[in-house]
């Protein structure tokens, strides 16, 4: 229960799925978190769960695709917080569904500016605060980071940006003490799958199931509990690499 | 300190290295561990050391290569222990640097047989006796399993192999709720690389350290919680997958 006794996480898109599952695991291990999000009400929502049982966090709304808020962001936790080791920049969009051609540039510039840009604005303070004590930083691409998605070109594209953004900075910041890694889920039960808003319906679901070796779909809490050890000291060694929990889709 | 309570676990190459340390990990949470190698006097030694702590273990003689060892070993943890939960199938050798063109097929063969015919030798029995429970195999692969390795064409061929073995088991398992996955170390301080009989040179540890953004090698520490964490239902989404510790070597 106290694998990040004494760390400060932030957690993007952390007012639902596997962000909310992610920042109540991070609470329940000692973490003092920020709950950061562009859903304020369920952001506090999360935020009082985790001080129901005992844990420290406070919300923050933050749009991952402005510079400034993602700077305030990491300003806030060091003033509240004093410190900040750890981050899982996980919030991100699934987009429209459809083919490359039908693509609008403004649906394809959304899906960028979120799931990409805003991985690199978050990583730009959360490196420069971590700079001087080291850290972990865990940023959320999935397994369309790894292959090619038909209907879903933007968001395969901004997921292997992601897996590349993280690579490159991970060999910057080693010398650091700053680890950084991708971690890549398969098809997990949050709002973006199976959700009113989501892309999926009932057909392509279960034809996604089909591909899935342990015949199910993730919960939210089986991605946490990678993150929970990806920003662990557990993971010394580990830095630049992707972390796979998909049930068997891309074996 | 009860991650593996009341599972049993066999470790392959477990007398020394990271078979030794993951022994001794999944004694202290919780494991029957059987502990198979060609050494025995370490073997017997490593059982002795874990049952002085409280933990519970048994040595059997393992070559590999031997289909009839890799039979009776699964046949000794179930008769001793009654049933059957994880694997950590481990033995592995390294030989030294040399080119194509100087290989010989005899020492070609060697690699191939113990490396990757020996991870398959392990398994057949193994899922033969996990398919009524489910379990967790986790198969030691290693960088030089995802990237080219000049000097020893052998050695990344069989650890290539390992991770093709190890996602098609996975694919064909998945429905028994067997999850199989691979660990890739990098640079670990280990007799295999650093004992009298490595095949590893002093010029090629400066190398690989250089390499790796964190600028050392590995404990055989940082590879053994790794393999706890497959090991254990943390990962219950996990199949299929590989799992770098190489202190970004392959960023």
């Amino acid at each position: 229960m106290t694998l990040l006794q004494g760390k400060v996480a932030i957690v993007t898109g952390g007012a639902s799925g596997i962000g909310k599952a992610t920042a109540r695991l991070f609470a329940s291990e000692g973490a003092r978190v920020v709950v950061a999000d562009t859903h304020e009400q369920a952001g506090q929502a999360v935020v009082d769960l985790i001080e129901q049982v005992g844990g420290q966090a406070f919300f923050q709304a933050v749009d991952v695709r402005r510079d400034e808020q993602c700077a305030a962001l990491v300003a806030a936790t060091l003033e509240r917080f004093g410190q900040l080791d750890i981050a899982f920049n996980n919030a991100g969009i699934s987009g429209t569904p459809g083919l490359t051609e039908a693509q609008s540039l403004e649906q394809w510039r959304l899906v960028l500016d979120v799931n990409l840009t805003g991985v690199f604005n978050c990583m730009v303070h959360q490196l420069r605060a971590m700079k001087a004590r080291g850290g972990s930083i865990i940023n959320t691409a999935s397994i369309m980071g790894l292959q090619g998605t038909p209907g879903a070109a933007a968001y395969s594209a901004s997921k292997h940006g992601v897996i590349g953004l993280t690579r490159s900075a991970a060999l910057e910041y080693g010398k650091h003490g700053i680890r950084i890694n991708a971690l890549c889920p398969g098809y997990v039960t949050t709002p973006m799958t199976t959700g009113s808003d989501s892309e999926f319906n009932a057909r392509t679901l279960e034809m996604a199931l089909k591909t899935v070796a342990l015949r199910r779909l993730g919960e939210p809490r089986e991605q946490a509990e990678m993150a929970l050890w990806l920003a662990s000291d557990n993971a010394s060694y580990v830095t630049g690499a992707h972390f796979v929990v998909d049930g068997g889709v891309t074996a | 300190m009860t991650l593996l309570h009341n599972k049993v676990a066999i470790i392959t190459g477990g007398a020394s290295g990271i078979g030794r340390v993951t022994a001794q990990l999944f004694a202290r949470e919780g494991a029957r561990v059987v502990i198979a190698d060609m050494n025995a006097a370490a073997g017997l030694e490593l059982v002795e050391q874990i049952e002085q702590h409280g933990g519970q273990a048994h040595f059997q003689y393992l070559d590999v290569c031997r289909e009839q060892d890799c039979a009776a070993l699964v046949d000794a943890a179930l008769t001793r222990y009654g049933r059957l939960d994880i694997a950590f199938n481990n033995a592995g050798i390294f030989v030294p640097p040399v080119l194509l063109e100087d290989q010989l097929l005899e020492q070609w063969q060697r690699v191939l047989d113990v490396n990757l015919t020996g991870v398959f030798n392990c398994l057949v029995p193994q899922l033969h006796a996990m398919k009524a429970n489910g379990g967790s195999i986790i198969n030691t692969a290693s960088i030089a399993g995802l990237t080219g390795t000049p000097g020893s064409a052998a050695y990344s061929a069989s650890k290539h192999a390992v991770i093709g073995l190890t996602r098609s088991a996975a694919l064909e398992y998945g429905k028994h709720r067997i999850r199989i996955n691979a660990l890739c170390p990098g640079l670990v301080a280990t007799p295999m690389t650093q004992g009298p009989d490595s095949g590893f040179n002093s010029k090629m540890i400066d190398m690989a350290v250089k390499n790796a953004p964190l600028r050392r090698q590995a404990a055989p520490e940082e590879l053994a919680v790794m393999a706890l964490w497959l090991a254990s239902d943390k990962s219950s989404y996990v199949t299929g997958a590989h799992f770098v510790v190489d202190g970004g070597a392959t960023a």
